[in-house]
């Protein structure tokens, strides 16, 4: 029977997440004081070992991240990614609402690594009451001390999506446009106010002082060898249990939708699940035996991205929603690039048009040729991964747009 | 440290910290650009300059990329085409095509790289924009409609004058150039230097003073220095048929030491009173309070025998001479010559006090 | 300028402006010490009755009394020197008259320049010590700070300022007159100056007269001429009886011009070479038509000594002439044959008598100019002058003391009248007048007044008001701002119909310059019933 495996949440609900007294009587603050009896380098080096990898979406491994920084500059930041910004995903509100000690644990423990006091939580606009909350934990860790030296201060956003990526997130901390910066030069060299910073999302940093305290070693026996931890999912859709679980990483789509997620709502066939966000690829009901960690996600031209797993049923219209995806990105795009600027907009268009019923062969091949052209010049993310939800739904379900046309 | 590279097959050696975009320049590719412009601050976001790097996954904008040791660049693959063309077709999809009146017409980027390409219409064409707004100052025509969001005027007019009167207002495929709240340029701190124009890759901002009177691709230009102030900026008299139609700017140091190509509301738009219908065209002698226009001959035989004969009864020093500091060294040089050797007087002066 | 103009962008640490309004009157200058502030971190020091653009970027903005100069200067030695931020092995190996000049300068603590300046002493002390601490200092100035009684003074006060900090000879230091006019600078260069032939070479120094003599053939006057402002008062006293005026408008430009009106009235001729038939030419018995910049070939020099190329891109107007040929078809009449094949070869000429001017050719000049000195064909011409010597050999300190303006404000005329530029217009308007967006933006002159005054006077925004001083009147329209002196008043001097020259005197001049002090009239302001 597959089953929750509880880390990050062990202790949810039975502590007051605001309370750091709270929190130390659960072993918390170990693992910040295991990190600063060591030196900067050693700790990074066990970071590196204990193979955790980005939980924002992009899956690169967090010890190399940090060993990036140079150590000479004074001045470094530490910037949470806070701004959970994908439709369907919650789980960094949840991490921060049962267990916020631990991101600030997490995020002292990393400027430790670096030699940053200065850390900032970016924290998405639609969130104001945990904002509430988490100046509170702040401010009662660091009143018990716990945070020693360490600053933390929590930025809000104003509903950008864009601004997850940890370029624009950076340009808005700094009050500008929401606009990504090309790369490189890469944050860890040149990010916050132009000095090294280290950007890394909430669950990552909500990983760190489990790992202190337990080892590399522990943490790099759970689940995939290659993406080891567990992952915090947020399930959505047609499911029957919709709601948040924390799984080791490598179990089985198959296993999170119909053993956690009881299954298809009222029983019926799945027809696509689209997992890691809005421009994660839709994934046919013939690949659901792939576990979910990055690696293998990947191997299936999918994302495990933020965790976000979307179930749609069988009588789902696949071309609606990727038309109301394309409405999303044509929103969200900055407008900075051509090919993303332009190219959402035109997408949206030839969406509307097929979902309409006044879209031609013509069309999908424009589509086609757009997406490409997003996915290999556009200047970030953004750009790069609207295109997914189309390419993968012409892959799999191609019959569903030509069955729209004239 | 130099790097050593491969462009489209042949090796070259650049500086550590060179981007490609000027790798590939040296390495004797035509790479079209948009945004880039070399005095100003790097925005890579056009992507018309992208390359191909062997091996990499994505193509990458080369003005914003630094080459590295042993990469392999191809800059006019099928890839690097096909991106290229999809771009210009994007923004052709929303540009307002009035090439027959536009002032751009002949040293638009977007036009050359659309003949380049074979660019001729756009597969994306749909919903255009129609931002175009009156803006009702006097200097300074801004057509939207024509925009291809390269942000150049924006960060001249931040990074050259320092205005920082216009920006990027919305997202997206909204986005445009505005200032403030959206207004009118009048109301901005915008303060009519132009520079917006001299970046203006395409037709989208240009010259109200200049309008209509020759496309500046078509007009001679005649390198000057500014009657104005005393910077001693220099610029470009465009000339069409003997006459005055335009000034423009030329950006090279060792054509425009001083301002390189930058100027102010008078130089760039207050050439127009060489045109005036008010110049004057021949000598005027007075007579019973009036003038009348008289010959050279007349006029000069006149000015010298009044010269004379003030001098004959009062002396040289009874005559002085206001000389200025609007002529050229070589007007007042011979004027203080004229003064000095041909009336006797050192009363020569100008208005270096005013 | 010592220096040059881009000097102030990219190496100067610390510009200090007095009496510029630099981005509107030399507008690409202003650019770029905007630029060194933004994106190097320049230190900016602005001081000015005017709250003028820079002063938003300034670290230290002194909106100083007008005509407090020098005091202004002394209080900012004053703390310098007892700081001990003076540069002493500059002092002691480069400059004299140290002693005399800091013995002044005791009279003057902060405090009491404050007082004298009506601003607080802390900024002066915040100033100074910007100024003499940074490692390049630039200071710039205009005709806010020449256009007074004690305009030479104020000059030398900058000076001293430089000197005493060694900010001169190096990059991004030195005392920068920044020019008003394209070619006020090469006006000066070729001698059309009383008391200078070409290069400042002395009429009244025998070698140098000779030297003219034996090139032009002729015997030379070797006294001093008159000054514009004197020619002015002498043709007033019927002195002056014939007066040729080339490319320039005393009709606007110069104070009093109800004097100026009855001065030339006077005169037997006056004979005007022109482009437009100015407010001056109006007046004239003669008027000769010359051409403009876009017509002719020639060379301007700049404020930074760069000579450059000015070239003929259309024909003559009508049948207006090119400027150089009608002074030689005058010259010739008046016995004395003037003839050139062309401006290059007058060039030519030049520069056999003009030492700063003797390695220029037009072929040198083609590209970028070369700022003078360029002494042979060799010499890359000279960026900032006073490398290692200055041109007398030391650098003189001149011990001055601070003396009021010669118009007091009084019970009568209360307030400060000061004039300048905009931005939209030059000098008298001749050309930006006809310039049809110039005109267009701003076709009018107003009167700046300060809001506090205006409220007590009941002065609205957009309110016509007249300005009165002992001279005349004229009405404008009121515009009232913050960024002015409670009890100063300014107006533009573009516009012939609303001329400000009306309003300033030209009973007073500096004695050394003769400049009109424009900078400082006693005015009244009067509402209009």
């Amino acid at each position: 029977m597959t089953q929750e495996y509880r880390v990050l949440l062990e202790h949810a609900d039975k502590i007051n997440p605001e309370s750091a007294a709270d929190y130390i009587q659960v072993g918390g603050y170990k693992g910040l004081e295991k990190a600063r009896s060591m030196n900067p380098k050693d700790l990074t080096e066990e970071v590196k070992k204990s193979g955790l990898r980005g939980r924002g979406g992009a899956g690169f491994n967090a010890g190399m991240k940090w060993s990036f920084v140079p150590q000479y500059p004074e001045t470094k930041y530490v910037v949470c990614n806070f701004d959970e910004g994908e439709p369907g995903t919650y789980k960094d509100r949840i991490i921060c609402q049962k267990n916020a000690q631990a991101l600030l644990e997490g995020m002292a423990i990393c400027g430790h690594a670096i030699g940053s006091n200065n850390g900032y939580i970016y924290c998405r606009g639609e969130y104001p009451f945990v904002v509430e909350m988490l100046k509170k934990a702040i401010g009662n860790a660091k009143e018990s001390g716990a945070l020693g030296e360490f600053n933390i201060e929590v930025r809000m956003g104003a509903g950008a999506y864009v601004c997850g990526e940890e370029t624009a997130l950076i340009e808005s901390i700094e009050g500008h446009r929401g606009e990504p910066r090309f790369k490189p030069p890469f944050p860890g060299v040149e990010g916050l106010w132009r000095m090294p910073t280290v950007v890394n999302n909430v669950e990552t940093f909500a990983c760190l002082p489990y790992i202190m305290t337990n080892g590399a070693d522990w943490f790099a026996g759970i689940g995939a060898k290659s993406y080891p931890g567990t992952k915090v999912l947020t399930l959505t859709g047609d499911i029957e249990n919709p709601t948040y679980f924390e799984v080791p990483t490598d179990y089985l789509l198959r296993d999170v939708i119909y053993e956690l997620g009881g299954g298809v709502k009222g029983g019926k066939k799945l027809k696509a699940v689209q997992v890691g966000g809005t421009s994660g690829a839709f994934i046919p009901s013939q690949n659901l035996d792939t576990p979910i960690d990055f690696d293998s996600m990947g191997a299936i031209g999918a994302a495990l991205g933020s965790g976000a797993v979307f179930v749609m049923d069988e009588s789902r219209d696949i071309v609606d929603i990727i038309n109301r995806i394309a409405k999303f990105f044509e929103h969200e795009s900055c407008g900075q690039c051509t090919p993303c600027r332009e190219g959402t907009f035109r997408c949206k268009e030839i969406m509307e048009r097929i979902n309409t019923g006044r879209g031609s062969l013509k069309d999908i091949e424009n589509l086609k040729v757009l997406a490409r052209i997003m996915q290999k010049a556009s200047l970030c993310g953004l750009g790069q991964a609207a295109p997914i939800p189309i390419t993968s739904t012409l892959e799999h379900f191609e019959y569903e747009y030509l069955r729209k046309l004239v | 440290m130099d790097i050593k590279l491969t462009i489209d097959g042949k090796e070259i050696e650049v500086p550590q910290g060179t981007m490609l975009l000027e790798a590939c320049r040296k390495a004797g590719a035509d790479i079209p650009t948009f945004c880039y412009d070399p005095d100003l601050k790097l925005a890579g976001s056009c992507r018309m300059c992208v390359v191909q790097p062997k091996g990499w996954r994505n193509l990458v904008a080369s003005c914003v990329t630094p080459a590295q040791n042993g990469m392999v660049i191809e800059t006019e693959s099928s890839d690097v085409v096909e991106a290229r063309k999809v771009v210009l077709e994007l923004m052709l999809a929303r540009h307002k095509l009035t090439c027959h009146t536009c002032e751009k017409d002949g040293e638009c980027n977007l036009q050359d790289y659309c003949y380049r390409y074979g660019v001729t219409e756009s597969r994306f064409a749909g919903k255009v924009h129609n931002l175009f707004k009156d803006d009702s100052n006097p200097f300074i025509e801004r057509d939207y409609d024509k925009c291809v969001m390269c942000t150049r005027c924006v960060r001249a007019c931040e990074e050259i004058t320092g205005a920082r009167a216009i920006n990027v207002m919305d997202r997206g495929h909204h986005a445009h150039i505005a200032t403030a709240y959206d207004g009118s340029l009048e109301d901005s701190p915008c303060v009519f230097c132009g520079q917006c124009i001299m970046v203006c890759p395409v037709g989208a901002l240009s010259s109200k003073i200049a309008a209509g009177q020759g496309k500046p691709a078509q007009n001679d230009k005649v390198m000057t220095t500014c009657t104005y102030c005393g910077t001693g900026c220099t610029f470009e008299l465009n000339v069409k048929n003997d006459k005055i139609v335009g000034v423009t700017s030329n950006r090279d140091a060792e054509w425009s030491p001083v301002n390189k190509g930058a100027l102010c509301v008078k130089g760039r738009f207050g050439w127009d009173f060489v045109n005036s219908p008010e110049r004057l065209t021949t000598p005027l002698i007075k007579e019973n309070g009036e003038f009348r226009p008289a010959s050279w001959d007349e006029a000069l035989d006149l000015a010298a025998d009044k010269i004379k004969a003030v001098k004959e009864q009062y002396g040289p020093d009874s005559i002085s001479m206001f000389s200025s500091a609007r002529i050229t060294n070589e007007e007042n040089y011979l004027a203080q010559k004229l003064m000095r050797a041909a009336i006797g007087s050192n009363n020569v002066d100008h208005c270096a006090r005013l | 300028m010592t220096n040059s103009i881009n000097e102030l962008e990219n190496d100067a640490k610390c510009v200090f402006l007095i009496g510029t309004n630099t981005t509107e009157n030399h507008p690409v200058i202003g650019y770029k010490i905007r630029q060194n502030v933004l994106k190097n971190g320049a230190k900016l020091i602005v001081a000015d009755p005017r709250r003028i653009e820079l002063a938003e970027l300034a670290d230290v903005y002194l909106p100083f009394k007008p005509g407090t100069d020098v005091a202004l200067f002394n209080g900012m030695m004053n703390v310098i020197i007892s700081e001990g931020l003076a540069d002493r092995e500059f002092i002691e190996t480069r400059t004299e008259g140290y002693e005399a000049m800091a013995k002044v300068v005791e009279n003057y603590p902060p405090e009491a320049a404050a007082e004298i300046c009506g601003v607080d002493a802390a900024d002066i002390i915040k100033a100074a010590r910007l100024y003499a601490e940074s490692e390049a200092s630039s200071v710039c100035y205009a005709m806010g700070l020449t256009q007074h009684t004690t305009g030479t003074d104020n000059v030398k006060s900058c000076c001293n300022l430089a000197l005493l900090t060694g900010n001169l000879g190096k990059p991004g230091t030195g005392v920068n007159p920044l020019r008003g006019q394209n070619n006020v600078q090469g006006a000066c260069d070729m001698g059309a100056l009383p008391v200078v032939f070409t290069a400042y070479q002395a009429v009244t120094n025998d070698e140098a007269r000779e030297k003219f003599e034996k090139a032009w053939g002729v015997k030379l006057s070797g006294v001093n001429g008159l000054t514009l402002t004197k020619t002015i008062n002498k043709a007033y006293e019927g002195e002056v009886k014939g007066l040729i005026v080339i490319g320039e408008n005393p009709m606007v430009s110069d104070p009093d011009l109800h004097h100026v009106e009855e001065a030339l009235d006077k005169l037997d001729f006056l004979i005007v070479q022109d482009i437009f038939l100015t407010e001056t030419a109006q007046k004239a018995d003669i008027v000769l038509p010359g051409v403009s910049f876009v017509e002719k070939d020639g060379t301007f020099s700049n404020t930074e000594r760069r000579v450059q190329r000015v070239r003929k891109a259309v024909s003559n107007v009508g049948d207006s002439r090119q400027d150089w040929e009608i002074l030689c078809e005058l010259s010739t009449r008046l016995g004395y044959p003037m003839s050139y094949n062309s401006p290059e070869e007058i060039f030519e000429e030049i520069r056999t008598l003009t030492p700063s001017y003797a390695g220029m050719t037009y072929a040198r000049l083609e590209g970028k100019g070369l700022p003078w000195p360029c002494p042979n064909e060799d010499h890359p011409g000279t960026p900032f002058l006073h490398k290692e010597k200055f041109n007398r050999g030391l650098g003189l300190f001149h011990a001055i003391e601070y003396l009021e303006p010669a118009e007091l404000p009084d019970e009568e005329y209360p307030i400060i009248l000061t004039t300048g530029r905009s931005l939209y217009h030059y000098h008298t308007g001749t050309m930006t007048r006809k310039a049809k967006g110039l005109d267009e933006y701003m076709p009018e002159n107003v009167v700046q007044i300060n809001t506090e005054l205006a409220k007590d006077m009941n002065i609205i925004d957009g309110e016509v008001v007249r300005v009165a001083t002992r001279r005349g009147n004229i009405e404008l329209k009121a515009e009232v701002i913050d960024g002015i002196r409670e009890n100063v008043i300014f107006t533009y001097f573009h516009f012939a119909e609303a001329a400000a020259n009306v309003l300033t005197n030209a009973d007073v001049l500096d004695p050394v310059a003769g400049i009109p002090e424009y900078k400082v009239s006693a005015a009244r302001l009067e509402k209009i019933q």
